[in-house]
């Protein structure tokens, strides 16, 4: 895959960073909801750049990344909760947690291979949730009643709204943990991972500590989407297990398909695309039926897979993957 | 002065063009959500995901504000009714409820469903103190006007409930042993705290307390366990499917406790017929609801304008489900509570109003129950009257009963 174009990837983030400060002035274009939007958009990216370095990357199949999402979230919530650490602080904690529930998840799994892996992670997201439920930690996590919290405030007596305000936080978040996996992936280390992926008994025989790398690589990618997981905590100021369902697992692994795996900026893509979607698939399936008047009561996921499926038959690269091949044939003429 | 029938007539109607000309010359006030032409209310239903056999209730609303749009509206207003999924997660339903108050600036939300979906946007909601009306839980917490003025229930709560067959069983059941079979999860528990706060020192007198998931096969080996406790008093915490297997192991394996089974799985088609009727002869449950599928009401005024109703606009909807009696009577007072708010369709109107109900009558609900709210008072119906199985049929008796200081 290729690497981003630096020239484009600056004017992106200077849009980024600028846009949302035109909210004053058009308050209905770039509204509270819409910045409310595109936060639930960059942390769904963070959280499949976490899968991508373990899947796209490692090559580590995962159906159960929406677990460590809900680890991330449950320790910025009870942190918050219980002992009222400051928003930010519960980033690192929920990053620490998670590194070391996919360390230890990690160890196990150096057993298992392929479709066996992706088994057991699959287990792991099942059963998440009912350990959140479970009576001994009810003191902690709230039972099925879940956490309310404050969503953050607005520091320094910055002139930002709540809503403003965490889309910067969001999206400063985004911005370091995309540019720590872009320099991890561009060094020895990042090339030993990918030498996993792609031969693993020649990059064994290389000399690379495969099972080291193998399970720090489960603990990084599960420390990134436990921090998504945190963020989320914090933008929808409420945790409760019926959020963290086997969905959202599948919902991290289309994100990844889509965006393109063994992309960064295909993550992003793919956290963008997804949200967009979920969201547009439901104004679709009314649009088609009481705007156009026809009779399909499409459910709205309906419309969601078949989405999908053009898009795979379209780019089966993902859409990263699909632009770049476009734009080569372009310019090959 | 004498008043004969013709005169007080006469009087009404005076009363009555005054006024109506009242309303003409007051000014209309309006909110986000509400125009001279259009009535914009918002609701969010699972209709994806495992909850998603509630989503019947938004589709039965949707019906019942397009039958009141063909009667011509609320005070001459179309009712824009825009319904959304979100699968019952609630991180979504605050998307989306954000969505619909702050891009498509619905007047109010109504009747959305859940209690961790509730749980989610109920701060967020009174922040921006937009209506959170009627919600479609049976949880206590609805009903705090003073941290919470913008939320309301709307049905009786699972722990007042529990709280009415605590006080039955201590007055009725001499010596009793209570075993307690209860679904592992917050509605569960709703009704055994109320149940051990209804009986209050008596709480001793629990002798099992056994529990379920709802995704266990099957519940023999908690009734077995009941029923070698020696308790002759069995309180039924489970959905119909459970509740229809625990009762008919309990006749099987020969235990004939005294029976109290909760609301929740109180229908006769879904729990009572399953279970076998001979073996729930002198069940006891309270309802405030008229069950669809209880021969009793075959030939009622109110059930029968519901079975037309359902005929014309839901034709494809199950007449034996209680979600489409719920659906219409909580629709029905939101109707009523918008005539209410007249020309002044304001948020702070809108609050007012839906906390100055008295004794509003609501279709299907049981003779006798009505809807009583004060601005202390968030829990509109808050009666219920105990019934027992006889026959093939709930028959009512006492009197209809509402707890006290909740």
């Amino acid at each position: 895959m290729p690497a981003f174009p630096k020239k484009l990837l600056w004017v992106l983030l200077a849009l980024a960073f600028l846009v949302p400060l035109l909210h004053p002035l058009l308050p209905d274009v770039i509204s509270n909801y819409r910045l409310f939007l595109v936060s639930t958009m960059i942390i769904a990216a963070i959280a499949v750049l976490g899968l991508n370095l373990l899947t796209g990357f490692n090559g580590q199949i995962s159906l159960g990344h929406g677990a460590f999402y809900a680890v991330g979230a449950y320790t910025a919530a009870v942190l918050m909760d219980h002992l009222a650490v400051p928003y930010w602080a519960t980033v690192p904690a929920a990053a620490i947690v998670c590194f070391m529930v996919g360390y230890l998840f990690g160890l196990p799994a150096l057993k298992l291979e392929g479709h066996y892996l992706a088994l057991a992670t699959f287990a792991l997201a099942l059963a998440v949730p009912q350990i959140l439920k479970y009576k001994w930690l009810e003191g902690l996590t709230g039972g099925v009643q879940g956490i309310v919290l404050d969503k953050p405030a607005v520091p320094f007596g910055l002139p930002l709204s709540e809503d403003q305000w965490l889309y910067y936080y969001c999206l400063i978040v985004m911005v370091v943990l995309y540019w720590a996996a872009a320099n991890m992936l561009d060094s020895r280390s990042g090339r030993a991972m990918m030498a996993i992926r792609d031969q693993y008994m020649a990059a064994d025989t290389m000399g690379i500590d495969t099972a080291l790398y193998k399970t720090v690589t489960f603990g990084i990618s599960a420390a990134y989407t436990g921090i998504a997981g945190a963020l989320s905590a914090s933008a929808i100021a409420f945790v409760a297990p019926d959020s963290f369902n086997f969905f959202l697992s599948i919902k991290f692994l289309i994100g990844l398909v889509v965006g393109g795996i063994g992309s960064l900026a295909g993550s992003v893509v793919g956290g963008i695309f997804y949200v967009l979607v979920d969201n547009s698939a439901q104004a679709l399936s009314m649009f088609v039926k009481n705007d156009l008047g026809l009779q399909f009561d499409l459910s709205a996921y309906t419309v969601f897979g078949i989405l999908l499926i053009v898009l795979m038959y379209l780019m089966p690269m993902g859409i990263v993957g699909g632009v770049y091949l476009a734009l080569r044939r372009l310019r090959g003429g | 002065m004498k008043t004969n029938r013709r005169t007080f007539v006469a009087g009404v109607s005076a009363a009555a063009v005054l006024s109506g000309t009242r309303v003409a010359f007051a000014q209309k006030k309006y909110d986000d959500g509400a125009t001279d032409k259009e009535i914009k209310i918002g609701h969010t239903n699972p209709y994806s995901g495992p909850a998603s056999s509630y989503g019947v209730i938004g589709k039965a609303e949707e019906a019942y504000w397009k039958s009141v749009n063909d009667r011509g509206g609320i005070n001459g207003r179309m009712v824009k009714f825009i319904t959304l999924d979100d699968g019952y997660v609630p991180s979504k339903t605050v998307e989306v409820v954000r969505q619909l108050v702050e891009q498509d600036k619905v007047l109010c939300m109504f009747n959305t469903l859940g209690t961790p979906t509730n749980t989610a946007i109920h701060k967020y909601m009174n922040q921006k103190k937009v209506p959170q009306l009627f919600v479609a839980t049976g949880a206590s917490k609805w009903g705090k006007p003073k941290e919470f003025p913008w939320t309301m229930g709307y049905q009786p709560d699972y722990h007042t409930e529990a709280v009415i067959y605590a006080k039955h069983m201590l007055a009725n059941v001499k010596d009793p042993k209570v075993g307690v079979l209860m679904q592992n999860d917050d509605y569960g528990k709703d009704y055994w705290e109320g149940f051990k706060e209804g009986l209050g020192k008596d709480v001793g007198k629990v002798v099992k307390h056994v529990t379920y998931e709802p995704t266990d096969p099957t519940v023999d080996s908690q009734v077995i366990q009941l029923k070698d406790s020696g308790a002759n008093v069995f309180f039924n915490i489970s959905i119909p499917k459970f509740a229809a297997q625990s009762m008919r192991k309990a006749a099987e394996i020969g235990w004939k406790p005294a029976q109290y089974l909760n609301n929740v799985a109180a229908q006769v088609t879904t729990t009572m017929k399953p279970a076998g009727f001979e073996n729930v002869q002198g069940v006891i449950t309270a309802a405030w609801l008229k069950d669809p599928t209880d021969k009793q009401w075959d030939n009622d005024a109110e059930m029968k304008t519901w079975r037309e109703w359902m005929a014309k606009y839901n034709p494809n909807g199950n007449v034996g489900d209680v979600n489409y009696v719920y659906a219409y009577s909580v629709a029905f007072l939101m109707e009523q509570t918008l005539k209410m708010c007249g020309d002044t369709l304001t948020r702070e109107n809108l609050m007012k109003q839906a906390s100055s109900l008295k004794k509003l009558r609501v279709p299907c609900l049981l003779p006798g129950i009505t809807v009583s709210t004060s601005p202390t008072d968030f829990y509109p119906v808050q009666a219920v009257q105990l019934q027992r199985f006889k026959g093939e049929t709930w028959e009512l008796f006492g009197q209809v009963m509402s707890a006290e200081g909740s």
